[in-house]
């Protein structure tokens, strides 16, 4: 009896110490380019603004949405002239509300909330500091005066991603990986399915997400990613859509194990990839321009240009669109263009729920 | 042998008053003290060197962790964190008390969490009874998840481990699943999905009267969450129950020894059952502080993780509910310096470094007094024996 009761504390040991591994590897690489950006040179301009921005769980380093708000930051410090602070919630989560009252009472302003999950949390601290601009990535629930919402319209970005899977795809079917189940990934499922229906009408789209909130590993399980491209292969998909964060990675991998193509998300998967090998597997990747976002609304209120309550970057302005290195959309892109540009002038209505 | 085990643990910082007047052993006292104290400068030591290496001067990040910690907003905000980490760290305790493994907390706060928060939403009730609805719903899906559990073990004998960690996986789908569907509240412009808010009346009060009455006045925004009165409460029904109950009595029994226990007419089976059920109903409070004191809806963005980061709690605690407070408070102390840490350049991984080692160097610490304790009585009986014998 006692051995068995030692085997199971051990493993309730061996979970502990894994579970806080996990939190660990979660957030690993915070703080690696984190290195306070030194004023470069005399060409610099010099700027009062002093803007705080808070990162979703995960922080900068995360190779995906986290580090396209960091893209954009880091731009705005050296272009603009401004100083910044970052802050990562913990990673539970618990206190992105503390983080983001914690920027407002020093002195920053603007605010940056970069995701969804600060909405709830934002509220009430907008309301305690009327005279401070908070910014919030992917939410426009809160209404106050002194938020304003940065929106993006990833279902325009993945119907033309869409489009160009169906055309890129001989077998006639082709899949969606959505990294967690949430109606914002929904978004880019319903764009993806529409545009590839569009160019190929009886085409086959095979959907998969990786996680269901509240577990939000789906973002950051290569394995995951992995082993459910493979599936998607094997039952004849030739081109899977990752939107799945750091999870893309496992796809790229299985496309590449498989020889089948994939699609990446929010950045040039193509040039952030990392590794050269998986390079030749990425045909293009759905661009959410969060770095555009941040940085073009920085530029605004340093200028002191008012910032509407609501911008949506959409195709028209380019803060969503698909990516052409390597070259492998070069054939169809009068194709993909014909296509933006119907809706951009709203011929095509790109429907947001699957 | 027993590296983990909880009940070799009653040389604890406080040892819960047993009938039998202890004999009062200074020695043992000394023991006692030094195994915590031990594994605290073991992980301080352990996170110098992860802070040297990462380039950072321990002495000055450990002064700043101590100034910043410790201003009011942050003493707040390290108690209102501590409670739901208490409650979690007491779910798992109880299992640990008889050799049960309550992994499942996760699951059992997560959806007693959100079906509390859905009822919540859905009926109205009066002023305090609302409030009362709510924990007790949340209570009793926390009580019935890790039941499952419970009869998987009794009648066909499945590691309760296993069958806590799986439970967990299908709680998961289960509220996304409800949450994405029946029980969501469509929130225009919103990517979140979230219940819809619970009233007024099912909301808990905070402690700011309670504060402004001593003369202190919370800094702006934050707040000394009501909720802390009843884990309160719960730490003390768990010392009452736990040291000073016949159920307390066989369900330590239990732990030390199931064959003995069994064999002096203990339902084994009844025990496993019971023991689940109040762990869960435990672990089913877990997401209360947040639900009925700030968030006043389950969504997407609802708090993680607690139960896994509980059964490190209650790992340091040993079983005890005081040292679960102050393993509660340690980690909801290291977890706020996170956001000091990123102010100063630190690596925010230090923090988890610390309750890592923290962890680990108490089982350890633990392990190597309990051995010094045995070696310590082995000689002395040896000396009462065999008087030529010197110690």
């Amino acid at each position: 009896m006692r051995l068995s009761q030692n085997g199971r504390l051990r493993f309730a040991a061996v979970l502990t110490v894994a579970s806080l591994g996990m939190v660990a590897c979660g957030s690993s690489g915070n703080d690696d380019t984190a290195a306070p950006a030194a004023p470069s040179g005399s060409a610099a301009p010099k700027s009062a603004v002093k803007v705080g921005l808070a990162y979703d769980v995960g922080g900068r380093g995360d190779r995906s949405f986290n580090d396209a708000a960091a893209a954009g930051l880091d731009k705005a410090v050296k272009e603009l002239g401004i100083t910044k602070e970052e802050l990562s919630p913990n990673a539970s989560g618990s206190d992105r509300g503390d983080n983001l009252r914690a920027l407002a009472e020093d002195g920053f302003n603007p605010v940056i909330a970069v995701g969804f999950a600060y909405a709830e949390s934002l509220e009430p601290v907008a309301a305690d500091f009327p005279n401070t601009t908070f910014l919030i990535v992917d939410d426009s629930s809160v209404k106050a005066p002194n938020v304003k919402a940065l929106l993006f319209a990833e279902e325009q970005g993945s119907f033309l991603v869409g489009a160009a899977a169906a055309l890129k795809s001989t077998s006639g079917s082709i899949g969606y990986i959505g990294g967690v189940e949430t109606p914002l990934l929904k978004k880019f499922q319903a764009g993806f399915a529409a545009g590839a229906k569009q160019v190929k009408p009886g085409i086959k789209v095979q959907a998969k997400y990786l996680s269901q909130p509240p577990d939000f590993s789906g973002f950051g399980s290569p394995d995951k990613g992995k082993e459910t491209a493979n599936g998607m292969y094997d039952s004849g998909a030739d081109v899977v859509y990752a939107a799945a964060g750091g999870s893309g990675t496992g796809v790229f991998q299985s496309a590449l194990a498989k020889k089948k193509l994939a699609i990446g998300v929010d950045s040039d998967q193509y040039e952030s990839v990392g590794d050269k090998t998986l390079q030749p597997v990425i045909i293009t990747s759905m661009l959410k321009r969060v770095d555009v976002a941040v940085f073009e609304t920085l530029e605004k209120f340093t200028k002191k240009t008012p910032i509407p309550a609501e911008t949506v970057f959409d195709l028209s302005i380019d803060g969503v669109g698909y990516s052409e290195s390597g070259g492998f959309v070069k054939d169809i892109k009068p194709q993909l263009e014909d296509l933006k540009a119907k809706i951009i002038a709203g011929t095509i209505k790109v429907p947001t729920t699957p | 042998m027993s590296l983990l085990s909880p009940e070799r643990a009653e040389p604890a910082p406080v040892p819960p008053p047993s009938r039998a007047t202890p004999r009062f052993d200074l020695r043992r006292l000394g023991l006692a003290l030094a195994a915590p104290l031990l594994a605290v400068v073991v992980a301080l030591a352990v996170a110098a060197i992860a802070l040297l290496v990462s380039g950072s001067n321990p002495a000055t990040v450990y002064a700043r962790m101590l100034s910043e910690g410790t201003t009011l907003r942050s003493l707040l905000i390290t108690v209102n964190n501590a409670v739901p980490l208490y409650l979690s760290g007491l779910a798992v305790a109880l299992g640990f008390r008889m050799g049960l493994f309550n992994i499942g907390v996760e699951g059992q706060y997560q959806l007693a969490a959100l079906l509390a928060a859905a009822a919540g939403a859905a009926v109205v009730l009066p002023g305090p009874l609302h409030l009362v609805f709510v924990v007790l719903v949340a209570m009793v899906v926390g009580a019935l998840w890790a039941g499952v559990a419970a009869v998987l073990k009794t009648a066909r004998g499945v590691s309760e481990v296993i069958s806590t960690i799986m439970l967990n996986v299908i709680a998961g789908g289960i509220a996304a699943y409800l949450l994405s569907t029946y029980l969501q509240e469509r929130v225009v412009g919103s990517n979140n999905s979230r219940t819809p808010r619970l009233e007024e009346s099912a909301r808990f009060p905070n402690l700011d009267p309670v504060l402004r009455s001593f003369g202190v006045e919370p800094p702006q925004g934050t707040r000394l969450g009501g909720f802390l009165l009843v884990a309160i409460v719960v730490g003390f029904l768990y010392w009452l129950l736990v040291s000073r109950s016949r159920f307390g009595f066989d369900l330590r029994a239990t732990g030390l020894s199931p064959s003995a226990s069994v064999a002096s007419g203990v339902d084994a089976k009844r025990m496993t059952i019971v023991t689940m059920l109040m762990s869960g109903a435990i672990a089913g409070l877990v997401g209360m502080p947040q639900l009925v004191g700030s968030s006043y809806a389950y969504g997407l963005d609802f708090t993680s993780g607690l139960g896994f980061t509980g059964i490190g709690v209650a790992l340091l605690g040993r079983g005890s509910p005081v040292g679960v407070a102050i393993g509660a408070l340690l980690f909801a102390f290291l977890e706020r310096s996170s956001a000091t840490l990123q102010r100063i350049d630190v690596p925010t991984e230090i923090y988890v470094i610390m309750q890592g080692s923290i962890v680990l160097s108490v089982v350890v610490a633990y392990e190597a007094v309990r051995r010094l304790g045995v070696a310590q009585a082995e000689r002395s009986v040896r000396r009462a024996v065999d008087p030529e014998v010197a110690g």
